[in-house]
């Protein structure tokens, strides 16, 4: 299929689902999907010829006749004992969305009094005034194709609200299943704000539990208010038949603190876009991601830091190891606007390529509008550090195990960002054991389920 | 340092003068506006050329009919109205020159006026000149002593005379009429240039030298260069361009084509001095130039070193194809831009290969609203073991109204590749300019002393003629900035 | 040869100097010591003109000329040089480059002609002789990867190379080991004459002992608490300085 068939197959869909895309859902979350429906029909899915999309080719994953759901469909079975999550000494707040839908039978949690956990279509009836205020004020519609697609298509997915001064000490984990008999196209709206001086830190992880293939399109608004602090770790796990599309948009207000970790391990096709916008002095940001690639998986991370006040300081590394036939794309971009001076923002991103076949494109970028700023970025692509190998091996290490040491210590320099103690040593552990070899993609899941 | 300094210096930066900016009063032979292929054919039968130019000219129009005006690069141009434009004005002439006396003397007069003498007494020793004035080669200096040792430097449209072959095997090769929409105007179009040919065994013992400029009103530059080096040669090719001040904005659209053989050397230097443009953004050339070597042989070597100045749309990315064993290349740059100019400009290193390697040193230097990007490839492709790449751009940025920007593309097929690039973007530290104050050294001369050592990295990679006028030239285009 | 009188000077609107008084003569060498944020580099650097700061009041002239109506490197020419506690970076330029237009900016204002490239280089080496310092720095851009004692000593020759009438060393031993000491020491000794003096602004006494000067001052919370000859900083060496908080308090 030509991508003008996909892109009128979707307008099509658009059209005829028109009374049960708005059924159920509130009106203003209908009104902006009328805007999206025609940014979509201008802009499409992006294909090579965009320049953001240079690297990655949407359109064999498009290429499909996917079961989209517009209406929540009955989940057979309970979730909470179907699947758990045991990472050992991982106390999070547990949340399951089943295809992007916000599950119905969710247990109860334990957050302090005001923040709000709940489906977006609950929110965006019950809390319509924040509701409004946020929903669809950060993502980017107009620009991409892909956050016209999931407007357009948007019904549900998770609202998280933390009010001002609150903290939430336990994590709060989103899982999605993607659980299905037909091959389905999958669409998770999320939507949280965290309120001025709040804290929270959020895990989003994705889970494939059939083998159908699927595509999940998910787009994620968070607005994180003065002095707020907030984590964000994304878990990227799915299986070979996988496409995810994640697009993630941050607005930080004036000192707020963010750090987001963008880890994917497994999955056909990934591909994250990363928005974060400085709308305030002071604000720092820690962006940092991580993938382990092979067979014939792709990823690629498109990262966009958009300094548009002053004072603030961004600090992004991505770093990745592609084995077999994986190939890799990142571009990172940091803009600093007219305005926007005394940023610091740094950049970083190395890569190792294990085979024949791996490939990696990246393609680090500054633009800068501003004169007094600190800006760097850096991108390597290489092999292990001889040297240190030759020590390892002057010290009796095998070769092997010394690869594998400076293998892992490559990869820990990402992992030790993660904020949380007990995910940090589980992904630590799936790190190792995921170079090493020992285990199948089942096993390297972070929420090591008992399927 | 006082805010209403700052912004006096910043003034007087972009207010200083362009010098080459006048205009020469000489008789020109050019055709009407427009292109179509009956343009084509009469520049073709103007030039007398043989039968495969006319087809190659044309091939490359149908072609460009087909694409459109490139829309990536970091620059706002407006559109361009190729109907309005004169493909060919050439200075008239005698059929052949026979001495010095045959020039124009108005020619010469332009000539002297920027410093590069036509008289090869007067010339400086060991650089021999080919001079291009609008579309027409008009005079090669030092041909006959080069001849001695074969080499052969000479008009391009004395070259499809005389060595029809080599430019029938050589022309296209690097860049071919298809690469991209202005090579394949320029393809279409081109009217003259320079071309080199260093036979095996041979060091050139000169330096050669093309000194282009614009002088016709209307009129766009569509030069052509070729180069070719056989086994084990050597030679250093420089390059300059001026062109007057005026109001509308003219097009220069060339193509380089480099062929380097086994254990061959070309050194490639260029000083882009094309009118930028008056201080509101008025006017100036419109620069669009696909420059491209090939190593063909094993541990061929070819270097780019540019200073970037002039023009007030700079498209350019000089590149090399690495195809020898243990061929390399180094690129070094220094672009300045001030008051509206946009340069988008860099280079790309396609490794294939096994052990090449490249470098690649950019230097970018922003002044007043102008916007100055980097864009640079570094492509390891998947057979090629053993590739090093390193890349270091570096942006300076004098003042809060212009831009610096970085876009390197890393694409790696090959895990024994070693790609390193580092990026940083700084303006002149306070606190360096007030270190140079409490010695007694004026903000202006400050400014001049660091942007001059910013750049020597660059410049000293340069032949030494070219060196010395390449640092003038950056006192002029920022005399004393600061940020 | 200097007269300040009641300076103020801020930053930020923070006041740091709250009214010095202090005067030097032609040949005389004064320390200025005092605990940390006390003022004494605020003091240097607004003596060489550096415009972080404001001068909210006070006066300061030199050699019959107001010192803060010119510009830093009016000042410089004027004779006043400052001997940066942490001398700056400038990659690219040699020290060379450097200092030749240095020189020649100071001839110009006393109406000389620029040196010819050879007198230059001959005057470089003299003062390198004199001051000890090692030529392959002097080929190297300014401080560019140099040591904290190389700096120093950078600095040292940069003063011999300007002959200033005034010399503000700021902190100048901080970080030296004890042969660098000696070495920025002599330097600044061998430069001493009749005409010129030298503020040593420092922390510590041991420099002291290879730059005796005629008077010791104690700087305080941007005031000049205490006035005395050069055993005063023996004493402050042994007692440190809060007894003169409490002399303060009394």
């Amino acid at each position: 299929m030509s991508i003008d068939t996909i892109n009128n197959d979707f307008a099509d869909l658009f059209e005829q689902g028109k009374s049960l895309l708005e059924d159920n859902s509130s009106k203003f979350m209908n009104t902006k999907r009328e805007e999206a429906v025609e940014y979509f029909k201008k802009l499409g899915v992006p294909t090579l010829a965009n320049e953001n999309y240079k690297y990655t080719n949407l359109v064999p994953a498009f290429d499909h006749p996917y079961t989209v759901d517009l209406q929540y469909r009955t989940v057979i079975g309970d979730l909470n004992e179907l699947f758990y999550c045991d990472v050992p000494e991982l106390d999070t707040n547990l949340v399951l969305l089943s295809n992007g839908w916000y599950y119905n039978q969710n247990r109860e949690l334990d957050i302090p009094k005001g923040v709000i956990v709940c489906s977006l279509q609950e929110a965006a009836e019950k809390h319509s005034e924040i509701f409004e205020k946020h929903y669809g004020k950060y993502a980017k519609p107009n620009e991409e194709g892909l956050v016209a697609l999931n407007t357009a298509l948007a019904k549900d997915g998770v609202f998280i609200y933390v009010p001002k001064n609150i903290v939430v000490e336990k994590p709060i984990q989103v899982i999605n299943l993607l659980r299905s008999d037909r091959d389905l196209m999958a669409t998770q709206r999320n939507l949280v704000v965290i309120e001025e001086n709040a804290q929270a830190k959020l895990i989003f992880c994705d889970h494939t539990l059939t083998h159908n293939k699927y595509l999940s399109n998910t787009v994620s608004e968070i607005n994180v208010a003065k002095n707020a602090v907030f984590d964000l770790y994304t878990l990227q796990n799915q299986h070979l038949n996988a496409t995810v599309l994640n697009s993630v948009f941050i607005r930080q207000e004036a000192n707020s603190n963010v750090l987001t970790n963008t880890l994917s391990l497994y999955g056909g096709m990934i591909r994250n876009n990363h928005y974060t916008l400085f709308d305030g002095e002071h604000c720092e940001n820690h962006t940092y991601g991580m993938y382990l690639m092979d067979r014939q998986q792709h990823v690629d991370n498109f990262t966009f830091a958009d300094h548009a006040k002053p004072n603030c300081v961004s600090n992004e590394h991505f770093k990745g190891v592609m084995d077999d036939d994986a190939t890799a794309a990142f571009t990172g971009k940091i803009h600093v606007r007219r305005d926007a001076q005394k940023t610091e923002a740094y950049q970083s991103n190395n890569n190792l390529l294990l085979s024949e076949n791996a490939v990696i494109n990246t393609k680090p970028q500054l633009i800068i509008d501003a004169d007094d700023v600190k800006c760097s970025h850096g991108a390597t692509v290489g092999q292990m550090d001889d040297d240190a190998l030759f020590y390892l091996r002057a010290r009796g290490i095998h070769e092997e195990e010394a690869r594998m040491m400076l293998m892992f210590a490559f990869a820990h320099e990402i992992i030790e960002k993660i904020r949380v103690d007990a995910l940090k040593d589980r992904i630590d552990e799936l790190v190792e054991k995921r170079l090493r070899g020992e285990i199948s993609k089942c096993n390297t899941c972070a929420i090591a389920c008992n399927q | 340092m006082a805010k209403e300094e700052q912004d006096k210096i910043l003034n007087e930066v972009t207010q200083s003068d362009y010098k080459y900016g006048f205009s020469s009063d000489i008789d020109t032979d050019s055709i009407a506006k427009g292109l179509s292929e009956d343009v084509i054919r009469l520049i073709s039968s103007k030039k007398n050329e043989p039968e495969f130019m006319l087809e190659f000219r044309l091939k490359a129009y149908r072609h460009w009919l087909t694409m459109k005006m490139p829309e990536w690069a970091h620059l706002d141009i407006p559109p361009i109205d190729y109907q309005d434009i004169i493909y060919y004005a050439a200075p008239v002439q005698k059929a052949k020159l026979e001495s010095m006396d045959d020039v124009d003397p108005e020619i010469r007069a332009t000539f002297d006026k920027l410093g590069i003498p036509l008289d090869e007494q007067k010339l400086l020793s060991n650089v021999a000149v080919d001079v291009v004035m609008d579309s027409s080669s008009v005079k090669t200096t030092f041909k006959e002593a080069l001849a001695e040792k074969g080499i052969i430097f000479c008009s391009f449209s004395d070259a499809v005379q005389d060595h029809p072959d080599l430019i029938q095997e050589y022309m296209g090769t690097v860049v071919p009429y298809r690469d991209n929409f202005f090579a394949a105007l320029n393809s279409a179009v081109f009217s003259d240039g320079s071309f080199v040919y260093i036979p095996k065994g041979v060091r050139c013992p000169m330096e050669l030298s093309t000194y282009f400029r614009i002088n016709a009103e209307n009129t766009g530059q569509f030069e052509r260069t070729l180069i070719i080096c056989e086994d084990e040669s050597y030679v250093s090719y420089l390059e300059g361009c001026t062109a007057p001040m005026r109001d509308e904005n003219q097009l220069h659209a060339a193509i380089v084509e480099i062929i380097v053989k086994d254990n061959a050397e070309v050194k490639y230097s260029t000083v882009q001095n094309w009118y930028p443009g008056n201080k509101d953004g008025l006017g100036g050339i419109y620069n669009f130039v696909t420059k491209r070597g090939i190593c063909e042989g094993v541990n061929a070597k070819l270097m780019w070193a540019q200073v970037e100045t002039g023009s007030a749309v700079t498209w350019k990315y000089p590149s090399t194809i690495l195809k020898g064993d243990g061929s390399s290349s180094e690129f070094y740059s220094v672009a300045v831009t001030n008051n509206h100019q946009q340069a988008d400009t860099g280079t790309k290193m396609i490794h294939i290969g096994n052990n090449t390697k490249s470098t690649i040193i950019s230097k970018g230097i922003s002044a007043g609203k102008s916007n100055n990007s980097y864009r640079g490839l570094v492509k390891v492709v998947k057979n090629c073991e053993g590739a090093r790449n390193f890349s270091q751009c570096d942006s300076l940025l004098l003042g809060d109204k212009c831009g610096a920007h970085t876009y390197p593309y890393l694409e790696v097929h090959n895990k024994s590749a070693k790609v390193e690039h580092e990026a940083t973007t700084s303006k002149i530290g306070e606190d360096q300019i007030f270190y140079c104050n409490q010695r007694g050294i004026s903000t202006e001369d400050a400014i001049g002393l660091i942007v001059n050592g910013y750049a020597k990295e660059v410049i000293n990679k340069m032949p030494m003629e070219f060196a010395v006028e390449a640092q003038k030239l950056l006192a002029i285009s920022l005399e004393g900035s600061v940020g | 040869m200097l007269s300040i009188k009641n300076l103020h000077a801020s930053i930020n609107g923070k006041e740091i100097l709250k009214g010095i008084n202090l005067e030097i003569k032609p040949g005389e060498v004064h320390a200025i010591m005092g605990p940390n944020g006390a003022g004494k580099s605020t003091l240097a650097s607004v003596l060489a003109g550096r415009e972080l700061f404001e001068v909210t009041e006070g006066e300061v002239v030199f050699e019959q000329k107001d010192l803060l109506d010119l510009s830093p490197e009016a000042r410089a020419k004027e004779g006043i040089f400052l001997g940066f506690q942490y001398p700056i970076e400038i990659p690219g330029v040699s020290t060379v480059n450097f200092m030749k237009t240095a020189v020649n900016e100071h001839r110009k204002y006393k109406g000389l002609e620029p040196l010819k490239a050879a007198d230059f280089l001959k005057l470089m080496r003299d003062k390198k002789n004199l001051v000890e310092i090692d030529s392959k720095l002097t080929n190297r851009s300014v401080n560019e990867g140099f040591s904290g004692g190389e700096k120093k000593k950078n600095e040292i020759f940069q003063m011999a190379m300007l002959e200033p009438k005034l010399a503000v060393l700021d902190e100048t031993d901080s970080g030296l080991d004890i042969d660098a000491l000696r070495v920025v020491a002599n330097g600044v000794n061998k430069l001493k004459n009749a005409e010129n003096s030298t503020v040593v602004i420092t922390h510590y006494q041991r420099l002291l002992d290879y730059i005796v000067p005629d008077v010791v001052h104690v700087l305080f919370d941007g005031r000049i608490v205490k006035t005395a000859g050069k055993e005063l900083a023996l004493e402050l060496e042994e007692k440190g300085y809060d007894w003169i908080k409490e002399e303060l308090v009394k």
